[in-house]
């Protein structure tokens, strides 16, 4: 994709989305992240969904925690207001932005240490309030910035570049979503793009905390023979729940889909989430069985990939609190200082 | 002073009748927590109080839900005197576990009111006893045996009105106020008040010094705890995002303010202008509160001790990347868990540079409910003019006691949002370094997440970053962004609030040789202790309270005007006094010297007066 606007238009406009932006206008600076990242080929995929879904890039917030991945909201959507925030706690500061600001799109970008070792508590309370968010974990299962150490999601008996052999079982983030109350989770492999691309638009279309976990191999840590997270191993053993097309509100369904073979999801904002069942008998609507697939497929030793669980309609954190429509963030003083008449009203009270 | 002299000493309770001290006394309340008696010391209190008598009251409990011994003591003074009295001049003994301990510490000439099974009178003849059988009073007014327990307490308010002359109708008044909302517990209260009335009236004679007579000192005044005030100073200061997690002694702040927000800033749709969350810990809240603030809204939380321990990493992001939020400290008793339901200012070093690498914040600290009512509209503003965290050094005692003061004032001054960029702003300039100093006082301008505006973005991080807020690891963009940081907090110091002085009354216009430097709660005690050191010793003093740090112009020369400055403040290390020293002209440090008070309890007045004095070598 070109970077670089020609100085000469050609005869033809350059392509535009549904509000009149370029592809252009929703990049990011230069990565510094190594060659061959998978955290990149994601960064791209949100660039294309973001662009596709015709969202305004001042509207969304991108917000991070600590590692390579946090890293990566530098490297898409520049004209997006971003926040780098401490290790592991990059949900409160995204809580805290969406209480100030309900109408805004936020967009979390997170790593396996910074959200199954040191943000699993954050993460959790995070999953369980359902906020509306898109938290997205680039899986690689090593620390990168520090030189390779295992995290938190490393599968049991993974090894390290330097021989050392994982003994512990690893934290499934999907599941601990569904089971904490996210309603949209699912898993996707960097080098998956279509299936990411159907995931990333129909998580912008989600009302809810989105929680996807996509694994990204670290090419410079964790890419050898013992690895369970590098591209070959990911490509070996990924088992793809269902072929996911998504049509977004603005556009018609023009294609007919056999409701023996397709789960079609209706999301808020009317846009469609079609799955072709690639199992039979799996419900993307059935948060039991959607974490008993889970626990099957680590039993199994397969990469499960694909929607898992969505439920569009339960309300959501901000829902609940009962907030006026406007931003809190700009209210006027007229709505937030109560008057001269409701202070004395609180002053009688205490005589 | 010499009206808190208490009775002659050696005499038998007999004689002591004929002694009259009025509106000069401390009352303690000794209970056992969980019993309810909260309602009969706020009733006891109250009445005092609409007599027109200044007073406090100052509750001294474990950290335990039931059945540990609790204290609580009102201190009615007509000179308006309301920090805590160390000596208790009338015990209502109603804990048979602390009683022998409780008449044993008493002063000789007290007075003692006590179950009559305890048998109290037999351990000292230098007090004066009056017993009271409880049960049976008890029993006669309240045929529900279950509530017998909570009632009883209610009949000590009643033998206490008539002993020390409290008039019944302010009672009625105050156990009407008390439960309003229950007219039947109201009617058995007063039953219970009006029983142990009548049976002092008829059974006991009056031998104690001690009366409460109607003066005028109390019209038009109201009483509150300083985290209900802190909550009302915050809602007017038009805070719309509060986070927390409970942690005594500030979870009544939040507590208090969602009663507040839901009767006043709700609208008529029944849409709320606010949000309040408890987060999961304090590191969740203190991070929701930078998100917030960040992202443009009025943002706080209140902790204590150990939850301003867990905020130090995020307080070193916010100082850093530019956010503003308010932090409330309620300061309770460190290190660790401590005490946690004693009062301290033992937080003062740690927040001044709370995180890692160079970090200062500013504190402001009140001393009394007015100005956790005040205090609260001026962090909102520094917060966002500074673009900071302001921390807010309440303590236990202001807190969770109650203090009599004049009613807030409505605020005089519109909300200050400090410098934001509106689409309109950057129609016109085109785009805007975040932290670039244009105005030489060393804030930049921010945009607020969601301005719809290309060029309104940018990037707030924690790593090290430029003007344009770009990443840096240049030693220069480094370097210069610390400096005008410093600068940044420099300029705070011609806006944080300033001090008060008080001159010696004697001093004229010259100054008094004897400096005192006190902030928070301390304030108390000191202004009485200057009028003890003045009519018991002497010494006469000039007081400076501290209001803010970083320091204003006037802390130096205050320090300068004075031979010794005795920096008087409740924790071991003199933290005060160690900012102060870093602030200082080098010759200056050495007039500084350190009053401290760690028991847990409030500052009273003897302590100081006691130390100071004998530091001056009287």
């Amino acid at each position: 994709m070109a970077t670089t606007p020609t100085s000469e238009p050609r005869s033809s406009e350059p392509k535009t989305n549904r509000i009149g932006l370029t592809v252009i206008d929703y990049k990011g600076g230069k990565t510094t992240l190594c060659a061959g990242c998978g955290h990149n080929a994601i960064s791209e995929r949100i660039i294309e969904a973001m662009y596709e879904m015709g969202v305004s890039p001042e509207r969304v917030v991108k917000l991070s925690g600590i590692g390579c991945s946090s890293k990566s909201p530098a490297y898409f959507m520049n004209r997006s207001h971003s926040f780098n925030a401490v290790h592991g706690r990059m949900p409160s500061v995204a809580s805290g932005a969406m209480l100030a600001n309900r109408n805004l799109l936020a967009l979390g970008v997170s790593g396996d240490g910074d959200t199954a070792s040191i943000g699993i508590g954050q993460f959790v309370h995070l999953m369980r309030r359902n906020l509306p968010l898109i938290y997205i974990i680039e899986d690689n299962g090593v620390y990168g910035l520090t030189k390779g150490q295992f995290s938190a999601t490393a599968d049991l008996g993974s090894k390290l570049k330097t021989g050392v052999i994982n003994d512990l079982p690893p934290i499934d983030t999907c599941g601990l979503a569904i089971e904490l109350g996210a309603t949209f989770v699912g898993r996707s492999f960097s080098g998956d793009k279509k299936q990411l691309s159907a995931l990333l638009k129909a998580a912008i279309a989600h009302h809810g905390t989105v929680m996807l976990d996509v694994v990204s191999p670290c090419v410079t840590f964790n890419d050898h023979e013992g690895s369970t997270k590098s591209y070959k191993y990911v490509k070996d053993h990924d088992e793809i729940l269902q072929e996911i097309s998504f049509v977004p509100h603005f556009e018609e369904i023009d294609v007919e889909y056999d409701p023996g073979t397709t789960v079609n999801v209706t999301m808020h904002d009317g846009s469609h989430l079609q799955l072709r069942k690639l199992e039979e008998d799996y419900d993307p609507t059935d948060r039991i069985g959607a974490i008993s697939r889970l626990a099957e497929a680590h039993e199994k030793g397969e990469v499960l990939t694909g929607l898992f669980y969505v439920n569009p309609k339960v309300p959501t954190f901000l829902d609940m609190l009962n907030m006026v429509d406007e931003p809190l963030a700009t209210l006027p003083e007229s709505l937030v200082r109560p008057s001269r008449e409701a202070l004395e009203a609180a002053m009688e009270e205490l005589r | 002073m010499s009206t808190t002299n208490v009775a002659p000493q050696g005499t038998g309770g007999g004689q002591l009748g004929r002694k009259r001290i009025v509106n000069d006394m401390s009352i303690q309340v000794a209970t056992v927590n969980g019993s309810g008696s909260q309602s009969s010391n706020t009733v006891l209190l109250r009445a005092i109080f609409q007599m027109g008598v200044p007073v406090s009251g100052k509750n001294l409990f474990p950290s335990n839900i039931a059945g540990l011994p609790t204290w609580y003591t009102i201190r009615a003074n007509k000179d308006g005197y309301i920090g805590r009295k160390k000596e208790i001049d009338f015990l209502v003994a109603m804990n048979p576990e602390t009683a022998q301990d409780d008449v044993m510490s008493l002063a000789p000439g007290a007075s003692v009111l006590y179950d009559e099974p305890l048998a109290l009178d037999r351990l000292r003849n230098d007090l004066v006893f009056y017993s009271v059988p409880y049960d049976k009073l008890v029993a006669a007014v309240c045929p529900e045996a279950k509530l017998r327990k909570l009632v009883k307490n209610m009949v000590y308010v009643g033998v206490v009105a008539q002993l020390l002359e409290i008039e019944m109708g302010e009672i009625e008044k105050a156990i009407r106020k008390q439960f309003a909302k229950k007219a039947k517990a109201a009617n058995l209260n007063l039953a219970a008040a009006q029983a142990g009335f009548d049976y002092a009236k008829a059974s006991l004679q009056k031998r104690g010094a001690f009366y409460i007579e109607r003066m005028d000192k109390t019209a038009g005044k109201i009483i509150i705890d300083g985290n209900s005030a802190a909550a009302l100073g915050c809602m007017f200061a038009g805070c719309t995002v509060v986070t927390w997690y409970p942690i005594t002694p500030s979870s009544s702040l939040v507590e208090t303010m969602i009663e507040y927000m839901k009767e006043y800033r709700i609208g008529p749709d029944g849409k709320a202008t606010f949000a309040i969350v408890q987060a999961e810990d304090e590191l969740a809240a203190i991070g929701m509160v930078i998100g917030a603030g960040w992202a443009g809204a009025r943002s706080m939380t209140a902790t204590a001790g150990p939850g301003i321990s867990l905020m130090s990493e995020f307080a070193g992001l916010a100082y850093y990347a530019e956010v503003p939020g308010v932090i409330w400290d309620i300061q309770r008793v460190g290190p660790s868990t401590g005490l946690p339901t004693r009062t301290s200012q033992g937080d003062i070093l740690s927040t001044a540079f709370l995180s890692h690498g160079d970090t200062k914040h500013i504190m402001l600290i009140p001393c009394s409910v007015s100005e956790c009512f005040s205090m609260a509209q001026d962090a909102f503003n520094l917060a966002e003019q500074f673009q900071t965290l302001v921390f807010v050094m309440s303590d236990l005692d202001l807190g969770m006691n109650n203090w009599m003061s004049d009613p807030f004032e409505y605020p005089t001054t519109p909300i200050k949002r400090g410098k934001v960029l509106s689409k309109a702003d950057l129609d016109r300039l085109g785009g805007f370094a975040r932290y670039k100093d244009l105005d030489g006082d060393g804030v930049g301008y921010r945009t607020l997440p969601g301005t719809d505006h290309p060029a309104a973005a940018y990037f707030t991080r924690g790593s090290g970053h430029n003007d344009k807020s770009s990443y840096s690891e240049r030693p220069d963009d480094y370097e210069n962004n610390m400096e005008r940081l410093n600068r940044k907090f420099e300029t705070a110091r011609s806006f944080v609030p300033r001090p008060e002085i008080q001159k010696g009354i004697n001093a004229g216009s010259s100054n008094a040789k004897i400096g005192i430097i006190a902030y928070g709660t301390s304030h108390w005690g000191v202004t009485e202790s200057r009028d003890q050191l003045r009519s018991e010793y002497g010494i006469e003093t000039d007081y400076l309270r501290l209001r803010a740090y970083p320091f204003t112009r006037e802390v130096h020369d205050f320090v300068e005007q004075h031979d010794r400055v005795y920096v008087v403040e409740q924790n071991r290390d003199a933290q005060m006094l160690s900012l102060l020293k870093l602030d200082l002209k080098p010759e200056l440090t050495t007039r500084l010297r350190a009053i401290a008070h760690l028991d847990g309890l409030p500052l009273d007045a003897r302590s100081v007066t006691d130390e100071l004095s004998t530091m001056e070598g009287k």
